[in-house]
């Protein structure tokens, strides 16, 4: 229980626990010290001066941002002598600063423009050379250029506490200083760009964006990235129906500070020219356009025609698409064309979990919950590579609190060099592994889990005994992949719980047995790809798919419809940890449509009852489940920071960026 | 073999070893007392330990003059971190020549000044953090140190009081900054010698973060015999606030340049006169550099005055490490001040704006003034460069270079004003070596 | 990589100097050392002390760099180091230094053909009272004028 520390601050009277910075208590009193090295969450330098204030009775000015509150200090910010401290360090930073702006990407979003708008001399007196290094292209994605660099050392701290990668140091000494990356002349690192956008001025900037528009000309949307299960928002750039970058600027999510490659630079399959523009029906051996109106037809008819034979039709649901989406999909095949077989490709055991927690309240962690628990423990997951953002609060709840971190995996990861123990398993072996740590984690006040596939079925009502013979406070996270499988999960795309786990009148086929079912009359797939690995063994069925792109499934369909992504239509989603959050449109793309709209569609050409809505009853009952035991296979996807499914393959910048996995755990 | 010929106006107490026959061995010291102050201070409790250095008035001999005893009282009693004795053997200040003759004719006087240290604060082990290119200091101090080992000098239970310490030499590699406590601490510690944020202090958190003694050379070498006679008659040789005695290293145009102990408070022309000889070459004084080149110049009309801490504060300048530089009227000024704030600059270790930046401005400034590209108004701005660093930099070595560049640029103006606008230096470049 | 029996010793007597845990403490006086026996600090030298020490080689780099006396291009066999910094330049050390670019026909921080000696300006050496200072890799010369300058280059030259 912190004390409350009374101070002045430009004469008005501040209250502040005790040990706030100055700064930081300035701010929350309004009044903005400014700072370029000085940044929240990161390891304190007063190395910019820029912050310097009064104090009473201090024989120099002080750096605000390496000071705590003192009872009864006196701090003046805004003095002649502050003022001018301020023009002088500004203007000494600004004697080997380039005069780039006309052509530096930063530009109208520059802190260095802002405080030397508002803080700077007008007027620079240096008159002698100033040094030039040539810029760097340090890989696919980060280019520095040293002489605007400020040698704040924000990329290096973001890097090394933050992503726990310590891509990025400080070479050489006094003027001739750099920042330069691991490999000498190139990084080798998660391309998260983390250290671009923390980086005051331009010198780091992205190759994507590099030269091409100005901030004031984008529209700034925050929606929730298309990618991993962590329900990062995303602020994409839209520049002309051109997404042309995203970034964290909105740190509003609840990723605050942190988005990694996927979020900032893979937003570009949007517009991969391979991209689905038209409906497909099959004609002679191959796929040819058509229009809306025939596609719909002919998928009616072929539902139909499924139906008049008494086949079974199977539907395989979407990893990806929105809630809405997904519990008005379950509806349509339940209710509206009267087939149980109903699943997706699960990647997480939630069921599982929830079943296991048999309607406990407050046993899901969020996001937040891996900042602030005093311990975590992982299990059989490379969270740095599939859950960047959870491996990112969960370092930074080691940095900040000093927290403990336990790691049971079958090979090295990240987490393991601030882990307080790490055990090697063989896979399949995970359980034995916690079982190692009993005794470490009984010392725990409380804990937070995190599992992923390799625990399954029966395995994760072992893991919640465990937990439970702790006896202290326990909270979950069931690690699901891409943006939406949680919502999957929850909205009852699975064949023997509906929507919030109830269980259902009749059991359906799962995603295996609808693929291995050679009387299968239909198979409508929506955004998946189930037939990249595998074959369909109903050579006679009736295809159905909605997707972005021609994938392998796609190509075996006998309608393809084209359907617009995550970042071209509102709904919600939910995250890894059940988290929901809505969507924001960012852009149209011409001649696709939502999935939603194309069920709505095709339910009317169907004459059935269609209704797009989630019903509040709905999102009771799934804080209450208790689901039922539920057949098939729970697989992830085995993502890593450069993979990322179909949408993946279509991003030419994961394509061109993409680094060996593991190769950063080496030494 | 370093040395020059003593004065008879010197008061050798650290350096009364000096020259012994036989050089510097354990056997030469033991029988010039050596060890006496430690086996006092074995009968002594920490506390009373500490006192003596209060009482001695000794104040830092590496530069800040901080008081000895002072700093030692700081480190915390009872805390569970083991606590480290650091020498700043660094030696980088221009003008000092000083703790390299200390650990060259007297090495066993600092481990035991270090291990009074030791037992004053509950300390195990200590470093001794040696400039790289002292080398052959390095390999003198290594044998000092195993001789006392054998010896039971150092180690385990020495001399039977159950009391242990161990000293290690460690290299440094070339910088000056590594002389600044902070930033040799991080140095040892094996990273780029950038300071740290103060507080906390190293006698709270230093070495590993742990309860550290850090004192120069010069200053663990005077603590024996503060032990052995007591700090009372190491005060006494000294002015009231400044104890002891000092070494001042005297340099440039002088007859008799070398390293001379004198009590501090000693009178500056008289040193320059009496002791070093005097101008050489019959010339005129024009200029003394009173404690290192970060210490503002004087005029030779300033030069009478009495060498302790106090005083030179008085007179704008600061005795700092008592590297004594003598100018004589034939200097060029502009080129002196040139290429000491170029070192500086090859110094800063770039980490806060104004030191870098500033120094980097000051010498290309100062370097194109001195050579006739310099125009009306330059000298004031580069005046104000320099105050706009003073006070606002991480770590003092912007002080450093800022207060002298000032002190040169106000006080020798005419010097510089005759460069201006292509105007060429005035002054003869300096012949090489020593002249008749 | 390996290193000669001498300063294999004279690097586990220095890891031994410090704390269990603070192997890291060893790296700057470890990289001088080896320097002095690879002649400067290779790519290779910063993997094998990276190694050691349990550390990253980009680690090892942003350290090296810092250090003036360690250098990334190798010196010659005498590395003749002068001083002009302030004590040294009254004593004419600026002009030594011009005399011995000149005597070996090559500028700061070159290296001569034959590769026997290289010339470095640098900062005080601690030498003051003593000026004009230099040193020959870790070898003191006091009191150098241009004529000593030439007769200590006739005895390194003699001593191949």
């Amino acid at each position: 229980m912190s004390s409350l520390v009374k101070l002045t601050i430009d004469g008005r009277p501040v209250e502040a626990p005790a040990g706030t910075l100055v700064i930081e208590a300035a701010r929350g009193v309004g009044i903005e010290i400014p700072g370029f090295c000085y940044y929240p969450g990161l390891a304190l330098q007063g190395a910019c001066r820029l912050c310097l204030v009064e104090v009473e009775r201090a024989p120099r000015l002080q750096t605000s941002c390496t000071l705590p509150v003192a009872e009864g200090m006196v701090v003046r910010t805004a003095t002649e002598k502050v003022r001018q401290a301020r023009r002088a360090v500004l203007e000494l930073l600004l004697t080997n600063h380039p005069l780039d702006c006309p052509v530096c990407d930063k530009g109208g979003e520059c802190e260095l423009q802002d405080t030397t708008f508002a803080h700077g001399p007008g007027l620079g007196r240096f008159s002698e050379m100033k040094r030039h290094v040539d810029e760097r292209r340090w890989s696919e994605v980060v280019y520095y250029d040293r002489p605007r660099c400020i040698l704040c050392f924000r990329c290096v701290r973001i890097c090394d506490q933050g992503m726990g990668v310590r891509a990025l140091g400080i070479v050489d000494r006094g003027g001739h200083s750099e920042i330069a990356p691991n490999r000498g002349d190139r990084l080798e690192c998660d391309e998260c760009g983390m250290c671009i956008d923390i980086c005051p001025v331009g010198a780091l900037t992205s190759r994507m964006y590099r030269y091409q528009t100005r901030p004031w000309e984008m529209r700034h949307v925050g929606t929730i990235c298309a990618h991993c299960g962590d329900g990062c928002t995303t602020t994409l750039g839209v520049y002309h129906n051109q997404i042309m970058r995203g970034n964290n600027r909105d740190r509003s999510g609840l990723n605050g500070e942190f988005l990694c490659l996927k979020g900032r630079y893979a937003a570009d399959f949007v517009d991969h020219p391979a991209r689905l523009t038209s409906p497909l029906l099959r004609a002679g051996g191959g796929l040819e356009p058509a229009t809306w109106a025939q596609a719909i037809a002919a998928v009616a008819a072929g539902l139909r025609a499924a139906q008049a034979r008494g086949a079974p039709i199977g539907i395989i649901g979407s990893n990806h698409t929105t809630n809405e989406e997904n519990y008005c999909l379950q509806k349509l095949a339940r209710e509206g064309l009267g087939t149980p077989h109903l699943d997706h490709h699960r990647t997480g055991d939630v069921a599982g979990l929830l079943r296991a927690l048999a309607g406990r309240s407050g046993a899901l962690a969020t996001v937040e919950d891996l900042y602030t628990s005093r311990a975590v423990l992982v299990v059989g997951r490379d969270l740095a590579q599939q859950h960047p953002l959870l491996s990112f609060r969960i370092r930074l709840n080691y940095h900040h609190h000093g927290a403990r971190v336990y790691v049971v995996t079958p090979g090295p990861v990240r987490e393991d060099r601030y882990a307080a123990r790490s055990v090697r398993v063989a896979p399949g072996h995970e359980l034995e592994g916690v079982e190692s740590l009993m005794h470490d984690l009984a010392g725990e006040q409380e804990l937070v889990v995190l599992f992923g596939d390799a625990i399954r079925g029966e395995a994760v009502a072992r893991l919640v005994a465990l937990c439970d013979s702790l006896g202290i406070q326990v909270k979950y996270v069931c690690l699901v992949d891409y943006s939406n499988s949680r919502g999957s999960s929850d909205m009852g795309l699975l064949p023997s719980l509906g929507p919030g786990y109830r269980s259902v009148a009749q059991a359906g086929m799962t995603l295996e047995e609808m693929l291995a079912c050679e009387d299968l009359g239909a198979l409508w797939v929506v955004g998946a790809n189930p037939l990249k690995e595998r074959r369909l063994a109903a050579r006679s069925a009736f295809v159905v798919v909605q997707e972005l792109f021609l994938t392998e499934t796609a190509q075996a369909a006998d309608v393809v419809l084209p359907a617009a992504s995550a970042y071209e239509k509102t709904g919600t989603v939910t995250n890894t940890c059940g988290q929901v959050q809505p969507l924001v449109r960012a852009l149209a793309k011409p001649g696709t449509k939502p999935d939603l709209e194309i069920f709505r569609l095709i339910a009317l050409e169907l004459g059935l009852d269609f209704e797009p809505t989630v019903p509040e009853a709905v999102w009771q009952g799934i804080a209450r489940a208790v689901p039922g035991p539920c057949a098939g296979t729970v697989r992830s996807a085995g993502d890593t920071l450069f993979i990322s499914g179909t949408l993946g393959r279509y991003s030419r910048t994961l394509q061109a960026v993409a680094e060996a996995p593991g190769g950063l755990y080496r030494g | 073999m370093l040395y020059n010929e003593p004065s008879p106006l010197e008061v050798k107490v650290l350096t009364r070893r000096f020259g012994l026959p036989g050089g510097p061995t354990l056997a030469t010291y033991l029988a010039t007392d050596g060890f006496a102050g430690f086996r006092k201070a074995l009968q002594l409790k920490p506390e009373e330990i500490i006192e003596q250095v209060k009482i001695s008035n000794l104040r830092g001999r590496g530069g800040a003059g901080f008081p000895m005893g002072l700093k030692w009282g700081f480190v915390p009693r009872g805390s569970d971190r083991p606590r480290y004795i650091v020498a700043n053997a660094d030696e980088g200040e221009p003008g000092t020549c000083k703790d390299r003759l200390l650990m060259e004719h007297d090495p066993h006087q600092l481990l035991e000044g270090m291990l009074i240290a030791a037992r004053a604060v509950d300390a195990r082990a200590g470093y001794i953090y040696v400039r790289g290119e002292y080398r052959y200091i390095i390999e003198i101090l290594d044998r000092a140190i195993e001789e006392c080992r054998a010896a039971g000098y150092l180690g385990r239970d020495i001399l039977g009081s159950g009391f242990d310490f161990e000293v290690y030499t460690h290299s440094g590699a070339g910088s000056y900054e590594c002389g600044e406590e902070s930033a040799l601490l991080e140095s040892l510690e094996g990273k780029r010698g950038v300071p740290r944020i103060r507080p906390p202090f190293p006698a709270v958190a230093g070495l590993y973060r742990c309860p550290t003694v850090l004192n120069n050379v010069e200053s663990y070498s005077a603590v024996p015999a503060i032990l052995r006679d007591g700090g009372a008659a190491f005060a006494a040789l000294g002015t009231p606030r400044d104890g002891g005695t000092r070494l001042f290293c005297v340099s440039g145009h002088v007859n008799r340049p070398g390293v001379y102990e004198l009590p501090v408070g000693f009178n500056l022309l008289r040193l320059l006169n009496e002791v070093a000889g005097g101008i050489r070459g019959g010339r005129k004084l024009k200029a003394v550099v009173p404690g290192g080149s970060s210490c503002p110049v004087l005029k030779a009309s300033e030069c009478d005055l009495s060498l302790d801490f106090d005083t030179l504060a008085k007179a704008g300048s600061m005795l700092g490490s008592a590297g004594v530089i003598v100018i004589d009227e034939d200097t060029c000024m502009a080129r002196v001040a040139a290429r000491v704030i170029r070192f500086y600059a090859h110094e800063s270790c770039g980490w806060c704006i104004p030191c870098r930046e500033g120094t980097a401005w000051l010498a290309k400034l100062l370097l194109r003034l001195h050579e006739g590209g310099g125009r009306r108004g330059d000298l004031d701005l580069a005046v104000e460069i320099a105050r706009n660093m003073l006070g606002r930099t991480f770590c003092p070595l912007g002080d450093a270079a800022a207060m002298p560049t000032i002190a040169f640029l106000e006080k020798f103006r005419d010097e510089f004003e005759a460069h201006l606008d292509g105007g060429q230096c005035l002054f003869e470049k300096q012949p090489a070596g020593v002249e008749a | 990589m390996t290193f000669s029996p001498e300063l294999e010793a004279r690097l586990a007597k220095l890891l031994a100097s410090y704390p269990a845990g603070q192997e890291r403490s060893a790296l700057v006086p470890m990289l001088l050392y080896a320097q002095d026996e690879v002649g400067r600090i290779t790519p290779e030298l910063v993997a094998e002390v990276a190694r050691r020490l349990r550390l990253q080689p980009a680690q090892v780099e942003e350290v090296a760099s810092y250090y003036s006396m360690l250098r990334q291009r190798a010196a010659g066999k005498h590395h003749i180091q002068i001083c002009t910094n302030i004590s040294c330049l009254l004593m004419g050390g600026g002009e030594l230094f011009e005399h011995a670019c000149r005597c070996l026909g090559i500028g700061n921080k070159e290296v001569t053909a034959d590769g026997k000696f290289s010339i470095e300006e640098v900062e005080c050496l601690g030498a003051c009272s003593w000026a004009p200072a230099l040193q020959v890799n870790y070898d003191y010369h006091h009191g150098v004028t241009p004529e000593k300058f030439d007769q200590l280059l006739e005895v390194l030259r003699q001593a191949e």
